[in-house]
């Protein structure tokens, strides 16, 4: 096989573990003394180093964003269909980073790290960390790697909050932000549903208050459900109608509680795979990180105030069948941005996919996201002076 | 750039907030940025209008303005626009008065209903006009509050809107001498200029 990966991939990529040194003050009250963040880079960080595109994750996400990390993986990082090559977040223009968060399960320091104090893991001991948190650890990451201003930071969901967060607390440290299917804080609804996840895995026998790791199990039910809550929450009632209908798996009812209804099969797959891949602990502590989430709340909850702090210019796109971050909510921000006189554009992209379409191809939105990536790329400095 | 166009940025001050109300493809709000300054948005519901501004550079948000302009603020831009859109929505006057909350000034473009080929169409073939300029039939037609000039300038009294200039134009937004001699007759196209 010559080349095993499609033409626009950027094809095998290798993480780094990149160690930071000095204590990291956390908006908790509590600090890590030192921790380490799992990266993925792809495309060239140009000569004045203005080309740098921060991608941020959502509450399941990862360093691993685009490519392969071998020949026979089978599929590409979470987010293949937006970066590559040619793809909207160009690699042939862009140096991208992704990481892994603080308190993530994927090999940045998180709650199944070994705390230093103790020799142990840290489990429900490791401290909450909140979106401000982050962005904290973000800025280091881009001091280390020499990047003064990012061309951009973009991010989709619990990922867009850190892009909006980041425009606010390090206004002058980005150019562009791209807030894809967020929202300003969450609702009454979004924390429910946090709940019951956080009540499925804390309640799971095997949870054992966060302390499994020395007991060598994992709260796989707890996780499990929390996954098959949320997932539902990912996609819309018409795509679930469109996806699985009232297919039965054998054709006919079977008058007892094994799954018959093809949806009931899809959850239980996608739940378990997932509660053998993730770790609960962090699983309960991103959510709190979206509960907590609120820029506004330091502004005498005026969003508008928030928005005047920052400097960079704005897209924000929403999809008119997601109900986790509806379009009224990107349009919250959006009006904020609009009442506080700063450069915004907007897109609702019709799609029947629900939360999850920003993870998705579509094609309008691929080319709303190209076509502002575009001016993006326009405004890299070295570009502008006739490259 | 389209004549009306080049009409309207002529009465737009340097560095000034502008908002286009169904901007296209953002063309003029592009043009006023890099000639004059101006911040501001364009409003755009047609998604091929939408990507055209996002190349170009011009801030655009998707808004179906029939919704509404609730969210923005009171006096927050020096000029709003709105070019060839008014007979398109559910309730100009409404628009109107909405355009005039939010802008210190505004411009307001629309196709007369009173010219004379207009009049013409209805009058001997007794059926809805239908031209190169206005190519739908009544069934199709998105413009469904069409007005003439006298028909607005009606509104602007009962609403107590001041217009503070008007230039009448044929379909190519070419001044014509003989558009003066009755306008409401010979025009096609209006640009006014209106404040409260």
């Amino acid at each position: 096989m010559p080349t095993p990966f499609p033409h626009d991939s950027v094809g095998l990529v290798q993480p780094q573990l990149i160690r930071f040194d000095q204590p990291l003050q956390l908006a908790c009250g509590r600090s890590l003394e030192s921790y380490e963040l799992i990266v993925e880079t792809y495309g060239e960080l140009n000569e004045d180093r203005s080309n740098a595109v921060l991608i941020c994750h959502a509450l399941s996400g990862n360093h691993h964003i685009a490519g392969y990390h071998s020949e026979d993986d089978r599929k590409p990082g979470w987010w293949d269909s937006a970066v590559g090559p040619g793809k909207p977040i160009d690699t042939n223009k862009f140096f991208v980073i992704g990481l892994n968060n603080l308190g993530g399960c994927h090999g940045s320091t998180g709650p199944n790290s070994v705390n230093p104090a103790t020799g142990k893991p840290y489990g429900p001991d490791f401290p909450i960390v909140t979106v401000k948190d982050w962005v904290n650890s973000q800025a280091r990451l881009a001091d280390h790697f020499g990047i003064a201003q990012w061309a951009a930071i973009i991010g989709g969901s619990l990922g867009g909050m850190q892009a909006l967060q980041w425009s606010i607390d390090y206004p002058e440290r980005l150019r562009h932000c791209l807030v894809i299917a967020a929202a300003p804080k969450l609702s009454a609804q979004n924390i429910a549903f946090n709940e019951v996840a956080r009540q499925a895995i804390s309640r799971d026998i095997e949870f054992h208050d966060g302390h499994y790791y020395e007991r060598e199990t994992v709260p796989k039910t707890g996780l499990m459900l929390a996954r098959m809550l949320g997932h539902i929450t990912y996609l819309s009632a018409d795509g679930m109608r469109e996806k699985f209908g009232r297919e039965l798996r054998s054709g006919s009812i079977s008058f007892d509680f094994t799954p018959q209804f093809e949806v009931e099969s899809y959850l239980r797959y996608q739940g378990e795979r997932f509660s053998t891949a993730f770790d609960a602990n962090t699983y309960l502590l991103m959510t709190k990180a979206l509960d907590y989430y609120d820029p506004a709340a330091e502004y005498g909850n005026d969003l508008s105030k928030a928005m005047e702090q920052t400097r960079c210019k704005f897209m924000l796109i929403s999809f008119t069948t997601d109900w986790r971050f509806a379009p009224d909510r990107s349009r919250e921000i959006v009006d904020a941005l609009v009442d506080a006189r700063k450069p915004v554009s907007y897109a609702e992209i019709d799609a029947p996919q629900g939360h999850d379409a920003f993870l998705i191809p579509i094609p309008r939105y691929m080319e709303v996201f190209g076509a502002y990536m575009k001016q993006v790329a326009g405004d890299i400095p070295a570009v502008k002076e006739g490259n | 750039m389209r004549a009306d166009l080049d009409i309207i940025q002529q009465w737009i001050a340097p560095g000034s907030r502008v908002l286009d109300l169904g901007c296209g493809d953002g063309e003029l709000l592009h043009y006023l940025k890099q000639q004059k300054n101006i911040s501001g948005y364009g409003l755009e519901i047609e998604p091929g209008n939408i990507t055209a501004c996002l190349e170009k550079g011009v801030s655009v948000i998707e808004k179906d303005i029939d919704d509404g302009l609730a969210s923005i603020r009171a006096n927050s831009f020096d000029t709003v626009i709105m070019t060839q859109a008014l007979q398109i929505m559910e309730r100009p006057d409404l628009i109107v008065d909405e355009m005039l909350r939010i802008g210190k000034e505004c411009i307001v473009t629309f196709p007369n209903f009173g010219h004379w080929r207009a009049r013409g169409y209805l009058a001997f073939r007794g059926k809805m006009p239908v031209s190169k300029f206005l190519p739908y039939t009544w069934y199709n037609t998105p413009n469904i509050h069409f007005c003439t000039f006298k028909d607005f300038e009606r509104l602007c009294v009962e609403r107590n809107i001041y217009i503070q200039e008007r230039t009448v134009v044929d379909h190519e937004h070419c001044h014509r001498w003989w558009i003066k001699l009755w306008p409401n007759m010979l025009g096609e196209i209006a640009i006014y200029r209106i404040t409260r």
